[in-house]
């Protein structure tokens, strides 16, 4: 080769026209022997290869990560997610890197790509692969995370006995016990199980042919048509069923004020804890469930209505992401958070203006938004709505990540990390005026009340105090 | 039904929240939509007027001076002067830790590339290092941060023919931060002062930061770092720097992520949230509803769609890298509401063959009226209620003439006012 190429270009031999194809710098063949959309092997079930090239690298996503502001070994979200996807097309020798398991799936990145790229589809994916692949099964952790990840099955457990339950499961030797075989930290108090399931309540109340009557004397009272299309299909999860049983009641009280029938399908776990701990079998089962018994409901024109924010985020975007299962998009598509779902279709702003909150709820709160509240675009959503009401105050304690992430902060390895995360959240709470924190997420509302003592409440108790004779 | 406001912005960056912030202080009751987080994370912080003008003369010192010999279908003729001036004003009351409003004036700042730029607002921790100035200064690069390499950086201003001595060092930062650690974890650790570990020994971080500094300042007066220096407590962190140094400390403005972009990003959500805006992101309005007047926008969640309606409506989703301007083979087009955008018929007249030559995609947008309502290819508005902001308007190639900020506060300002009046 001669000078005249330049510097910087090496020295190769001309191609041989009957060689393989391969990629040639000097030569680039873009000929028909080579295609250059087919570098990649096409995925089996979603391919995320658009993904991955509409990432331009401007590492937005990385300024949103909790995890990377306080740990130096995690990489960030631009890493596990479009990185990591393409270092591991076509090299067999390297697995998915094990830092996927300190991402706390709080899927703030979805919400900073200015590109739209699916960052927490990916990291879900790649978690998922690790588990499955990597993860030995009949280790301690691998146990424990999935124990932590189907608390549903514990939850319906200690349901059936909840004094006893609530006795043991904050019981300091079991405890100590549960920190050094399992690895579950024994700095946490466990939640207390309610003595009556939102559904045992439900039930009690006359289930759905009791809301249809008193949704229609609601709507005789409101001057609406008695027989009015106003039904919703009532989502619970497992935390308002076992745990908080007072968001649900005032989810329903609430729901037929407003002149709607409610529903309460069969229902597994949304899946949240198992998307985050890469247990995507246990999910799936669930999901087919859920979506299952809820597209049933779609079907018939219902909407699906949510009081948690990782179960609607669970069941608009992880389902249709991440499996294929019939009706899921439907699902998706008609699903919504419930405090959501009445500023759409009811004018609660109005009502919220025009009501004022006396009793224990007079208060100032202290808000957190939930991370999973972001995609959804609902993190102000509380704040903006009871700015107006009277009686009470509210205060914004900024966009911190709360640091818990369901079960991560439950680990006794996170644990620190966790607490880290939150420290910013506890500080803004300490100087917020009031001394009642509020939140949509229970585990949010677990690490609120942990770092700081306050009593958490759900939006939807306030709103049913301020509207609900 | 549909969630209601009376003004309706799209769009989340500096167009967008200025319009939105105009609007609320003029008395309307205002919601604004952002697909995503807003975009000002990725801007430098500087927030210019008018550098250049579109013939290449400069840098100016002053930006109003040159306005009004812009050519006619330039924003800011639209805007006129005085409403430039109004919408300067009105972004001075809301970013109290920004310099430059005491002169009409430009300021030179250095960049992290080591070149000069023409801005009329910077953000106070980057005043130090204004290029007017005759100090000596000093350049501190981070080896693990190459976006500043410090030495170029100095051996260019000096290029440039700065009035003073610029030298630049790289150094460690304290530590063993990872090699490709975020430019939040500096922030972070800054911020908190926390722990970081220097010879098995642990120290604060800013008393590390200075004592690998200390070293190798001469008698320089002011010392440049990257802007990583503190998030919610920058101010706090570069005095503390300043009295273990000796000498003023200041940031130069960096790439994306930035960290001066997102301080102003907040304090700007925080003059929306006081002014009593709805604020929402996360997720794309697609699809509209209306003929002469839109009715509603609907806002994709997952294939759900929330319907968003309002009296009057501010498009402000940026040019054509913020995607508030699309192409493809065939056509420019603008993706919301499909406003007309006036372009050549084949694509090879979109561009120049050279690089640094006169691109006419960098002037691509929408083509309003005086009111700033865009308007059809017969130069009637496309809507009565829909104006536009930033760079989703044609007429002006920002990064040429360095006017992307102030395009941005003074067509969001005029776009944000004449909304809030009408629906008034």
């Amino acid at each position: 080769m001669s000078d005249a190429d330049g510097p910087g270009i090496p020295d190769v031999e001309p191609t041989d026209p009957d060689a393989d194809p391969a990629f040639d710098p000097v030569e680039p063949n873009t000929g028909e022997a080579f295609e250059p959309t087919d570098v990649f092997e096409e995925g089996e079930d979603f391919d995320l290869r658009p993904g991955s090239d509409s990432c331009y690298k401007c590492s937005t996503c990385d300024t949103n990560c909790p995890v990377a502001e306080v740990d130096d070994e995690f990489p960030g979200p631009k890493f596990q997610g479009p990185e990591q996807w393409r270092l591991k097309q076509n090299d067999d020798d390297h697995g998915v890197d094990d830092s996927i398991m300190d991402c706390s799936n709080c899927m703030r990145c979805d919400n900073a790509c200015p590109s739209g790229v699916p960052l927490s589809q990916m990291h879900n994916t790649a978690r998922g692969e690790y588990v499955a692949e990597e993860m030995s099964k009949t280790s301690l952790r691998y146990w424990r995370n999935r124990i932590l990840a189907n608390y549903r099955t514990s939850a319906w457990l200690a349901s059936k006995v909840p004094r006893v339950a609530n006795a043991a499961m904050n019981f300091g030797p079991a405890r100590w016990v549960m920190e050094k075989t399992l690895g579950v930290t024994s700095e946490r108090e466990f939640p207390d199980f309610a003595t009556e399931t939102f559904r045992e309540w439900w039930d009690r109340e006359g289930g759905a042919a009791g809301s249809r009557e008193r949704a229609r004397e609601q709507r005789k009272r409101r001057g609406d048509p008695v027989d009015a299309d106003k039904r919703v299909a009532y989502f619970h999860g497992c935390y308002a069923n076992y745990n908080t049983p007072e968001v649900g009641r005032a989810l329903v009280r609430v729901y037929e004020h407003f002149g709607y029938e409610v529903v309460v399908p069969d229902q597994k776990c949304s899946g949240t804890p198992m998307f985050a701990n890469g247990m995507l079998d246990d999910a799936r089962r669930h999901a087919e469930v859920n979506v299952s018994s809820m597209g049933d409901l779609v079907e018939r024109g219902y909407d699906a209505i949510a009081s948690c924010t990782s179960c609607s985020m669970a069941l608009r975007q992880e389902y249709p992401e991440l499996f294929d299962i019939e009706g899921i998009d439907d699902v998706a598509a008609n699903t919504f958070e419930s405090v959501e779902y009445l500023r759409i279709h009811e004018d609660l702003r109005g009502e919220i203006r025009d009501a004022d909150v006396g009793g224990d709820l007079a208060a100032e709160f202290a808000y957190h938004a939930p991370c999973h509240a972001r995609n959804q675009g609902l993190d102000r959503q509380a704040v903006e709505l009871f700015r107006d009401l009277e009686g009470v105050g509210i205060e914004d304690v900024g966009d911190s990540c709360s640091g818990i992430s369901g079960t991560y902060g439950w680990k006794d390895e996170k644990y620190e990390k966790s607490m880290k995360i939150g420290e910013e959240m506890f500080e803004h709470m300490e100087s917020a005026e009031g001394s009642t924190g509020m939140t949509e997420c229970p585990t949010c509302a677990m690490q609120m009340e942990h770092g700081t003592g306050y009593d958490i409440r759900h939006p939807l108790e306030l709103i049913e105090a301020a509207i609900v004779d | 039904m549909a969630i209601e406001s009376e003004v309706l912005v799209v769009g989340g960056g500096l167009a967008g929240l200025t319009s939105a912030l105009a609007a609320a202080r003029a008395g309307a009751d205002v919601r604004l939509i952002s697909y995503k987080q807003s975009t000002l994370r990725n801007a430098s912080g500087l927030v210019d007027v008018l550098g250049y003008t579109p013939a290449g003369e400069g840098p100016l010192v002053d930006p109003y001076g040159a306005i009004p010999e812009l050519p006619e279908e330039h924003p800011y003729r639209t805007v006129g002067l005085a409403g430039v001036r109004e919408a300067m004003d009105t972004f001075d009351a809301v970013a109290p830790d920004y310099r430059g409003g005491h002169t009409d004036a430009n300021a030179l700042l250095p960049t992290h590339g080591g070149t000069v730029k023409p801005t009329a607002r910077y953000p106070a921790g980057a005043s130090a290092g204004i290029a007017s100035d005759d100090r000596d200064l000093l350049l501190v690069g981070f080896e693990s941060l190459p976006d500043l390499d410090a030495p170029h950086a100095a051996a260019h201003l000096e290029a440039a023919g700065v009035p003073f001595e610029a030298r630049g060092v790289t150094i460690r930062f304290p530590g063993d931060l990872r090699a490709d650690a975020k430019v939040t974890r500096y922030a972070k650790l800054l911020d908190t002062n926390g722990e970081v570990t220097v010879r098995g020994r642990e120290r604060p971080a800013r008393e590390a930061l200075a004592a690998r500094v200390n070293p190798v300042l001469d008698d320089e007066d002011r010392v440049g770092f990257p802007a990583i220096l503190g998030y919610d407590r920058a101010g706090g962190v570069r005095t503390d720097l300043a009295r273990k140094l000796g000498a003023e400390v200041f940031e130069v403005p960096m790439g994306p992520p930035s960290l001066p972009g997102l301080r102003l990003e907040d304090a700007l959500f925080d003059a929306l949230d006081t002014a009593g805006v709805s604020i929402e992101t996360g997720n794309p309005v697609v699809d509209f509803e209306g003929e002469h007047r839109i009715e509603r926008v609907f806002v994709e969640k997952n294939g759900a769609r929330i319907p968003n309606a309002a009296d009057q409506y501010v498009l402000a989703t940026g040019g054509l890298v913020g995607k508030g301007v699309e192409s493809d083979r065939e056509r420019v087009y603008e993706p919301v509401f499909d406003c007309h955008v006036p372009h050549p018929d084949g694509r090879y007249d979109w561009f120049d063959r050279d690089p640094f030559g006169d691109h006419a995609f960098a002037r691509f947008g929408v083509e309003t009226d005086g009111d700033l309502r865009p308007t059809g290819p017969e130069g009637r508005p496309e809507f009565d209620n829909l104006r536009a902001a930033g760079s989703v308007l044609r007429g002006y190639d920002f990064a040429a003439e360095k006017s992307g900020s102030g395009v941005s506060i003074a067509t969001g300002y005029m776009a944000g006012e004449r909304a809030a009046e009408v629906a008034g």
